[in-house]
């Protein structure tokens, strides 16, 4: 039996790779089958974290830790972070991430390629997912040494005191644990933001909500700046609400070569609309593909690139199904539902009939 | 969130002084249109939408006549549970409305039994009785055409003496104006005939897709309904055609920018058999579809292509030209017919069950089935007859003029329909005894002075609405219908924050666009309307049509989605604000004005 690969394509993986590639990095490989314009990388597969950071042992003195002890919690966290980020690497991991670097540099014909590294948990629960690192996401990183150091800080967020005081409370066994890594060429983001294939206001499932700023997509997701936001219908592709903000803060690659930097939007910029009305339509579209591939409505985070030629510019970073709305929808089940009448015209003698068909 | 009740209020009715330089217009209306004391506690609202100006005389029957029709339809015909009829009031010449709601659950109860019962006869055979409508209108229309205005010679016609007729003709003087009282009620008993019942379907499938996708724009759920050839682009269709027979026989020469039609008609006589085909041509199409009036038919100054070709002649040259450039005008109905069951089917896929989908598709049916009636009504009724009807009765003010009892035809306008009645038994009598009218002593200074009334209160800009603000608007008729809800009458208060260069509406037809604006308070001026501009106006007209082809933008001060100018300017493709309440106050024509059709907004740029 061939070992597992320790470093796996985008293009080698697809929605069924979750236990090896994790959500993010199985729907990565997914979005790329399904033709839509997503930036190109590779996973560092959970067999890597298995070889490097299961090998530590450190399960056991997760296992020991009361959870509500929180001082002892994040003593402990503090120190198995600091093992996990420092101790050795096994050199087929180092070797496969740089070689899975240094191709994708290559195939971007940019040997210092920027990359941004994410973590890509494996787990079905969102509330872990979440906790294990869903935010841990280093942009801008340059070179396969530092591709490798963050490789080690996303593994390491697994041992966050939300993480491990999660896994705690709910018994979940360390011998279960697993990350995988997503590796990702950046795109060099003139406008980023965020965008669900239905209302996150009403659940309205006929509209896509965008939510779009200047530069790299954290500046939206991270709270930081009020961004443009459109709703569009998906039936027309009519901009239906446009509300352009006042962007005032914006993030962008650090000059210094490496890492990200918040800094004021230059005042021509602030109150321009982010994105224009053509692109508003390029992400409507891929918004249905993506709808359409997966069957449910997605979260989905996008960037327009600053470099790419019109129509070829808008890249999606990242697709996940829509979760508040489908717990609304799957608890509401069976309640309200407008219903087929005997007659076509009884609908008017219900409406009209002085008893609103939501009373009834 | 709504307001308690009482708490915030519109001027009362009392409140509201007679405009400087009108006193005595209260004479110009019926008793029964007058505000009472008691009338300071209910809420009413200004019907800006059929009464954009202020009422003549005569006009005010124009009120009085609709409203007896549709509230016996509603209260006393099919029983609608929760509604009764509308009341209305004449301040200052302009006309005030509130419904009457049934209150009562018991009553409702009692009500809907017969609602079902009756509106659903309707329901179950609405084609056969809708044919027997287009059937009923027509030879409405047809008796109003036949009514004549009898000649008062020096002896009556041997002919009524042969055949011993047995009156003479002073008598069919009070029996042909009558008649054309009666049949402008009987028309508007027609009109409101399936009125309510195909609102009633269409508010069905609205509140039904305003539940299903809360953020759907208005204006879709008309996109998904509206016919496909529908009689109201019929006129507008006909000048296309006479666009391209103007090529064809070479006379688009004669078609330009701000040439008077007078100069156009006399210039085609001196163009040998073109210009005789051209005209023969026009006077074909005239007959029905240049009856089209340039305001909705309530007013009687609001002439017909027929009675006055400016608005179609300032249509023509645009057309012209685009002929000339080799442009297809005639409208892509296999393409509009496909997009629009595209919408539907895909608004379809996006619900949730197969109840759903059964639900939607028996309301779009229902929908569908009753458009016919909701778009082509107006052609025949405020239209059609009306135009007919304000002909006849200018032609009994020919007669009273021709009789020295009137300075001019046009002044009988300035009566009441029941002083008329006295006008003209003064020329029966003196026609009778030999003698001479004594009317002209006294309709005179009447008719003088009401001009300068009518005059007087065109300055005033009417509140909105008057009385206290009640907790909710409801009715579903009232909010299709004026396109007035909780939302619209917070905006009127001034809840939302709005600067002085900014007006609020609803979103009819999207797309943002920034031009110069053109601020049209009488219908009648539609003429100066020049290509790109942005049309500012209280109320548009379905004949003003043909002009949203060479304007930028349409913003109006009253009107819902279902409105005409936003059916219009979807089908031509330009943006559209109604039912802002105050555009026409706000905007100077001249003004730079941007309009953004996808979120309801009129920004001046200054």
């Amino acid at each position: 039996m061939t070992p597992l690969p320790l470093v796996l394509r985008f293009a080698d993986v697809g929605r069924d790779d979750v236990p090896v590639a994790g959500g993010k990095g199985a729907s990565l490989g997914e979005l790329m089958r399904a033709g839509i314009r997503v930036p190109d990388g590779f996973v560092v597969a959970t067999a890597a974290f298995r070889s490097a950071v299961a090998a530590l042992d450190l399960g056991s003195r997760v296992a020991s830790l009361d959870p509500a002890d929180g001082d002892a919690v994040a003593a402990a966290c503090a120190e198995l972070r600091s093992v996990v980020e420092s101790a050795p690497l096994p050199p087929p991991v180092v070797e496969a991430v740089t070689a899975g670097y240094v191709r994708l540099a290559a195939e971007c014909g940019r040997s210092d390629l920027p990359v941004a590294v994410r973590s890509s948990a494996t787990s079905e629960d969102s509330a872990e997912a979440s906790f294990a690192g869903l935010q841990d996401t280093y942009l801008w990183v340059r070179g396969a040494d530092s591709v490798l150091h963050h490789v080690r800080r996303c593994w390491a967020s697994l041992y966050s005191v939300e993480s491990v005081t999660y896994r705690l409370r709910r018994g979940i066994p360390e011998t279960d644990l697993a990350m995988a890594v997503v590796v990702q060429e950046m795109v060099g983001a003139r406008s980023s933001g965020v965008m669900f294939t239905r209302s996150p206001l009403t659940g309205d499932r006929s509209v896509i909500a965008i939510d779009a700023s200047w530069g790299l997509g954290s500046a939206v997701v991270s709270g930081d700046v009020t961004p443009d936001s459109f709703v569009v219908s998906k039936v027309t592709g009519e901009i239906g609400r446009r509300t352009v903000s006042t962007k005032t803060r914006w993030h962008q690659p650090d000059p210094r070569g490496s890492g990200v930097v918040e800094s004021d939007v230059p005042a021509n910029l602030r109150d321009v609309p982010s994105i224009s009305d053509d692109e508003i339509a390029e992400l409507t579209a891929i918004a249905r593909r993506v709808e359409a591939h997966y069957g449910c409505p997605q979260d989905i985070e996008w960037a327009v690139s600053r470099t790419a030629a019109p129509g070829e510019s808008v890249f999606v970073l990242q697709s996940r199904p829509e979760t508040v709305w489908a717990e609304k929808d799957a608890a509401a089940a069976g309640q309200r539902v407008a219903a087929p009448t005997p007659r076509a015209f009884d609908h008017v003698f219900n409406l009209l009939g002085g008893k609103r068909p939501t009373e009834s | 969130m709504s307001q308690p009740a009482g708490e915030r209020s519109f001027p009362l009715p009392s409140q509201i002084a007679t405009v400087p330089g009108a006193e005595g217009w209260e004479e110009m209306y019926p008793f029964f249109s007058r505000f009472q004391p008691e009338d300071d506690g209910r809420f009413w609202f200004y019907n800006s939408m059929h009464f954009p100006e202020v009422v003549p005389a005569f006009d005010g029957l124009t009120s009085e006549i609709p409203y007896t029709a549709i509230g016996a339809n509603t209260a006393r015909l099919f029983s609608f549970p929760t509604t009764l009829g509308i009341e209305y009031r004449i301040v200052n010449g302009r006309v005030y409305i509130t419904a009457n709601p049934v209150t009562d659950p018991a009553q409702v109860e009692r009500r809907l039994v017969h609602f079902q019962e009756r509106a659903g006869h309707y329901y179950a055979n609405w084609q056969r009785l809708y044919d027997g409508w287009q059937q009923r209108i027509e030879a409405l229309i047809a008796e109003i055409e036949a009514v004549e205005v009898p000649r008062l010679g020096e002896l009556d016609d041997l002919e009524v003496v042969t055949s011993s007729r047995g009156y003479a003709s002073n008598h069919l003087l009070r029996e042909e104006f009558h008649r054309c009282i009666d049949l402008y009620s009987k028309m508007w008993h027609h009109h409101t005939e399936f009125l309510m019942l195909g609102y009633g379907a269409y508010v069905v499938f609205f509140e039904f897709c305003k539940q299903a996708f809360p953020e759907m724009g208005d204006q879709m759920v008309a996109r998904m309904v509206a016919g496909i050839d529908v009689t109201m682009y019929r006129p507008d269709d006909e000048l296309k055609k006479l666009a391209a027979l103007a090529v064809d026989l070479d006379l688009a020469d004669l078609f330009v920018e701000g040439n008077e039609p007078d100069k156009v008609l006399g210039a085609l006589q001196e163009r040998g058999d073109a210009g005789r085909r051209w005209l023969a041509a026009l006077e074909e199409a005239k007959d029905p579809w240049f009856n089209v009036s340039v305001g909705d038919g309530f007013y009687h100054h609001h002439l017909s292509w027929a009675d006055d070709l400016t608005v179609p002649f300032a249509a023509l040259p645009r057309y012209v030209e685009q002929v000339r450039a080799g442009e297809d005008l005639s409208r892509p109905t296999d393409r509009l017919a496909a997009e629009r069951e595209r919408i539907a089917d895909e608004y379809r896929a996006l619900l949730g069950s197969e109840d759903e989908r059964a639900a939607f598709d028996q309301m779009l049916g229902l929908c569908r089935q009753v458009f016919p009636y909701i778009e082509s009504h107006k052609f025949y009724c405020e239209h059609w007859f009306s135009t007919r009807f304000f002909q006849k009765i200018r032609a009994f003010g020919q007669l009273l003029a021709d009789r020295g009892v009137l300075a001019d035809a046009e002044d009988v306008f300035h009566l009441r329909h029941v002083e008329i009645e006295d006008a003209l038994a003064d020329v029966q009598l003196a026609w009778a005894s030999g003698g001479t009218e004594l009317g002209a002593r006294h309709w005179r200074p009447i008719v003088a002075r009401r001009k300068e009334i009518v005059a007087a209160l065109a300055g005033w800009s009417p509140p909105p609405a008057l009385g206290p603000v009640p907790e909710s608007l409801n009715d579903p008729a009232v909010k299709m219908l004026w396109g007035i809800t909780d939302e619209t009458v917070q905006t009127w208060l001034g809840d939302e924050e709005l600067d002085e260069d900014t007006v609020r509406g609803y979103a009819a037809s999207p797309g943002v666009v920034e031009a110069v604006a053109r601020v049209l308070l009488n219908a009648n001026d539609i003429g100066q309307i020049r290509e790109g501009e942005i049309l500012v106006c209280p109320v548009t007209a379905p004949s003003w049509g043909p002009v949203f082809g060479k304007i930028a933008a349409a913003v109006s001060d009253i009107g819902g989605t279902m409105s005409h100018a936003a059916i219009v300017a979807r089908e031509y493709g330009l943006p559209a604000v109604v039912g802002t309440g105050q555009a026409t106050a706000k905007i100077r024509t001249g003004d730079r004005v941007r309009v953004d059709g996808d979120r309801g907004v009129v920004t001046v740029l200054r």
